[in-house]
């Protein structure tokens, strides 16, 4: 493997990279010359940015086809990758207008630097192939995503929140490097995809294997908020502004995703069996103990981030089926998660702008306040609980499909348990995103004044919308990309 | 490609609901206007559907097919049979009959008339699905809407408890059918979800008599059956009038209609092992629905039990497996549907003027409103089962089915803690029986009925009402007069519609191997 920076197809293959750079750059300079009036201007900078990045990308950068090995080894070219960073480059843009009138973020020139910082670390993970990139783009992505959370110095609850996440995520990042200092110890490689090679060839014992990916799932484990490293996700989601937990809970989730399956297929085919069970496990605990919590939170972003827990559950269904029709079931679940999230969120900062309040007893009332909002909260809940035709709805059906698929062809019942234990949980989440939506159509509101929508919320909130009601009912291309990025991943 | 009947139908209420969606709130009457242009159009189009069934030829029509998402076998299938067209029917003319009488409505229109097409596309989705997949699909669209329209503009007391009631147990039972349906889906082996296809899957023995209760339960849970029907009642009184229409008149029949269409054509076997022992449940929903009614002061809790009293008649019917009972299943859907939706509309028109539905409070009504009056006997009449009236025309080829029926000799294969029933169903008289306990339920019927018509509208009228009580609109009659003149057509000349039945009677008694 040669490392070739100055290839043109290369270079091409990072030009989105490339171009996060610049748009970083772009809105700090900005920041700098233009004057207090005018700073409002600087988000929608970024999120034309990412509109801009996301046609490049589609432009020039779709993979040429050979799940390419590039710069040294470093990137992987292929499919996978670019999906994922599609969907970041768009939640991005989400994420930007829905943080103009955020208050104490809205106006500032390095969040939105430190946001696009995050998805360019994003990028780098769903691209990675070697353990030192891994390693570099999860930290790149964590540190801009803890500063993100603590931004709002001011604010107790958000420099609570800044410093939680930091220490959990230094604390399982060093767990997550001990492995794979060992996975180097072993075999004396670095590239995900000759650690396959030498571990196939029995490099390693698999007890020791076993303890590895044990200390690797702590780092994983961490990103997608699967239990139990997910005591961090209330407490960060609450303090956060509003913008940045939809981010981490949608962009940075999928991110763990796209890391998840790839290290675990890619290098620990050997072991599947047990990987299997053990994301089985879980999966199962991660949607009950998410769901069953949720069922009490009196704070809206609470009750997001017990749910986002519960999703994070029923993605990893797909996972542990571990069959390409499992992990494209994931990418769709996720790719119908993140418009659903960030719609409710962008929603939350707007009822947080009128009412300044998450708790969900201010929701009342909201379908009069604010008819159009309520009705982007009817679509994010119902997709969050899996009603047709809301994407939401296909997400479950695939992951459950390819679990039952699996566990028939495997003979493994415990897969087949497993979509039982998810059925039952769907029950279980639609009575409390129901009693979300009784608060917003069906008590009396608390105060008579109309929510207000700005013009890019409309925007942003019409558009994940749109997205929604096109991954619920015309799903043909989106699981048609979602199988043939997965099948890159064997 | 010739016009696609079906998917207009289905779809004119969701494009409807959009539509509805992007207008200004406050312009209610545009709102209404595009509802009732809605309803009429879906009208129109299902009564030529209805009518341009070629009866000659059988089978699906007016069949649309395209692949949906090709990589599991989804496809977008639709047709309708003599089952399925008759309801297709019931469903628009609920929808139409339902806008006209909540014209009144002013709290929040345009979000409750957006909520209540979302729920008839389910409807009408449901009726015409030929595809597993695409059935859920739409069962799922049916069932969340009743959340909202019952907990925002249904009674104050009850509502929040009875529209979650509601949810949860159609919500668990559907559950239960998809599972079913995903192992019909991996175990045929076949990678499609089209039911054309389950149809000829030739399912083990054991594999359809464990899977049949499952899925059978699951969607008759909608069906009313005892002993799942408990949300029923609740919700039919805690929704607002055009909701309990199309709760009572159409999504109870999705219930029974998905647990045949799924449950008994798909497998056959299975039901023909359980039948015997499930007409038990049956027998308690025709009898004990009847009685609870009796008891009932409030007119709306009446008939909630009236119904599940009612459609135990068709799920009654759905055990005897032979020609004359399945044709009074599909006839008694219809019939039942139009009764039940004018009861509620009757009884929404009492409770918007008098402010009460508890009959001892009520009296005279009959001076007050005498359309409504007129109305609502024929409806009792009907539910009574009077020559002439559709009523006669369903219940009477149901009880001849039940009389005739016989359990299949399988029956001696139950487990032992269900030989009991094995040893009556080998006997003669076991259907018989049956038939002969629930004629009870006529006598009752008879008796709640006319008692509430006694009550409401004769007798001497309150002093308040008599002040404060007026007719009501031309709207209003409207719509009574279109669902009395179905239930007097089918019972004047049941022909309109038996025969059309009776050829979606046909295949189905094929894969039940009884033809």
């Amino acid at each position: 493997m040669t490392f070739d920076p100055f290839n043109t197809s290369t270079l091409l293959a990072i030009l989105p990279e490339f171009l996060l750079v610049v748009l970083a750059g772009l809105v700090m300079l900005l920041d700098l010359l233009w004057p207090e009036s005018r700073k409002r201007a600087l988000g929608l900078t970024a999120a034309t940015g990412f509109g801009v990045i996301a046609m490049a990308a589609l432009a020039f950068s779709l993979p040429k086809g050979g799940n390419a090995l590039i710069l040294g080894g470093m990137i992987r070219d292929d499919f996978v990758s670019f999906f994922f960073r599609m969907l970041f480059l768009l939640s991005g843009l989400i994420v930007s207008l829905i943080s103009l009138d955020s208050p104490g973020v809205g106006r500032k020139g390095e969040y939105y630097a430190i946001l696009v910082g995050a998805v360019l670390g994003m990028n780098f993970m769903a691209a990675s192939a070697d353990l030192i990139m891994l390693y570099l783009s999860i930290e790149t992505t964590s540190i801009a995503l803890y500063l993100l959370a603590g931004y709002l110095r001011d604010d107790d609850k958000s420099a609570e929140s800044g410093l939680k996440y930091f220490l959990f995520g230094a604390f399982t990042s060093a767990i997550m490097l001990y492995g794979f200092s060992l996975l180097y110890g072993f075999t004396g490689k670095t590239n995900l995809y000759e650690l396959a090679g030498a571990l196939a060839a029995g490099a390693v014992p698999i007890p020791a294997l076993l303890a590895v990916i044990l200390l690797l799932l702590a780092g994983f484990g961490f990103k997608v908020s699967a239990v139990p490293f997910h005591f961090w996700a209330p407490d960060v989601y609450e303090g956060a502004p509003s913008p940045v937990t939809g981010f981490i809970s949608t962009a940075s989730k999928a991110a763990g995703f796209a890391v998840l399956a790839r290290v675990t297929l890619a290098v620990f085919p050997s072991i599947e069996t047990y990987w299997v069970s053990l994301m089985v496990a879980i999966a199962a605990v991660t949607m009950t103990l998410g769901n069953t919590i949720a069922l009490s939170q009196k704070n809206i972003k609470r009750l997001l981030a017990y749910s986002s827990i519960a999703q994070a559950g029923y993605a990893l269904i797909g996972l542990a089926a571990a069959s390409p029709a499992g992990i494209a079931a994931t990418i769709y679940y996720l790719a119908a998660y993140i418009p659903t999230n960030l719609a409710a969120f962008g929603g939350i900062v707007l009822v947080y702008r009128a009412t300044g309040s998450d708790e969900i007893a201010d929701y009342a009332g909201m379908s009069r306040r604010a008819p159009g909002l309520a009705l982007v909260f009817l679509v994010a809940f119902l997709s969050l609980g899996g009603m047709p035709p809301l994407g939401g709805f296909f997400g479950k059906f695939f992951v459950f499909a390819a679990a039952i698929q699996q566990g028939v062809a495997l003979g493994n019942n415990w897969l087949i348990g497993l979509v039982f234990v998810g059925v039952i949980n769907a029950i279980v989440g639609l009575y409390y995103y129901l009693t979300v939506l009784k608060v917003v159509y069906l008590y009396p509101p608390r105060a008579e004044t109309k929510v207000d929508v700005p013009r890019a919320y409309r925007v942003a909130l019409w558009a994940c919308v749109i997205g929604i009601l096109l991954l619920g009912t015309w799903s043909t291309p989106w699981i048609g990309w979602a199988t043939a990025a997965a099948g890159n991943l064997f | 490609m010739n016009f696609p009947f079906l998917s207009v139908i289905t779809f004119t209420p969701a494009v409807a609901s959009l539509l509805i969606l992007m207008m200004p709130g406050e312009r209610k009457t545009e709102v209404r206007a595009t509802a009732l242009a809605a309803g009429i159009f879906a009208t129109l189009l299902a009564v030529y559907v209805y009518l341009a069934y070629d009866q000659s030829l059988g089978g699906y029509q007016f069949v649309e097919k395209f692949a949906w998402v090709p990589q599991f076998g989804i496809s977008y299938h639709v047709g309708v049979d003599g089952m399925s067209a008759p309801l297709v029917l019931l469903t628009a003319v609920v929808m139409l009959t339902g806008v006209l009488i909540s014209w009144g409505i002013d709290d929040r229109p345009r979000e409750f008339f957006a909520f209540l097409f979302i729920l008839a596309t389910g409807v009408f989705g449901v009726f015409v699905a030929l595809d597993l997949f695409g059935l859920f699909f739409f069962y799922e669209i049916a069932v969340f809407p009743m959340y909202l329209l019952i907990a925002i503009w249904g009674w104050q007391v009850t509502r929040e408890y009875a529209a979650m009631k509601l949810t949860l147990y159609l919500f668990i039972g559907s559950v239960f059918s998809l599972v079913g349906a995903l192992a019909m889906y991996y175990v045929s082996g076949l990678g499609t979800f089209d039911m054309l296809a389950l149809e000829k899957a030739n399912f083990s023995v054991e594999f359809q008599r464990f899977w049949f209760p499952i899925v059978f339960f699951g969607f008759a849970v909608l069906g009313g059956i005892f002993p799942f029907h408990s949300w029923s009642p609740d919700g039919h009184v805690a929704a607002p009038t055009a909701v309990s229409m199309f709760h009572a008149g159409v999504l109870m029949k999705l219930g029974a209609f998905a647990s045949l269409r799924v449950g008994i054509m798909l497998l056959p076997e299975g039901a023909r092992f359980h039948m015997p022992w499930i007409v038990l449940l049956t027998v308690v929903n025709v009898v004990y629905g009847s009685f609870i009614a009796m008891v009932q002061k409030d007119m709306k809790y009446m008939i909630g039990f009236s119904s599940v009293s009612h459609m135990g008649l068709v799920a009654m019917a759905f055990t005897t497996l032979n020609r004359v009972g399945y044709v009074g299943a599909g006839m008694q859907m219809f019939s039942h549907g139009v009764m039940t939706a004018l009861f509620f509309a009757c009884v929404g028109m009492i409770y918007d003027r008098a402010h009460t539905r508890l009959m001892p409070e009520l009296g005279g009504m009959s001076k007050k409103m005498p359309f409504v009056a007129v109305a609502f006997i024929i409806g009792g009449f009907t539910s009574m089962g009077m020559p002439g009236l559709s009523g006669f025309a369903a219940e009477l080829p149901i009880f001849l089915g039940v009389w005739n029926a016989r359990a299949a000799d399988v029956v001696r294969e139950y487990p032992a803690w269900l030989q009991w029933v094995a040893a009556m169903a080998q006997t003669p008289w076991y259907f018989p029986t049956i038939a002969v306990v629930s004629a009870i339920a006529i006598v009752v019927t008879a008796a709640y009925v006319l008692r509430a018509v006694q009550r409401v509208f004769f007798g001497e009228i309150s002093h308040d009402h008599d002040h404060h009580v007026g007719d009501v609109t031309v709207l209003d009659k409207v719509a009574l007069a279109i669902l009395c003149a179905f239930m007097i057509g089918i019972g004047v000349y049941p022909a309109v519609m038996a025969t059309l039945v009776d050829t979606g009677v046909t295949p189905i008694l094929k894969l039940l191997g009884v033809a």
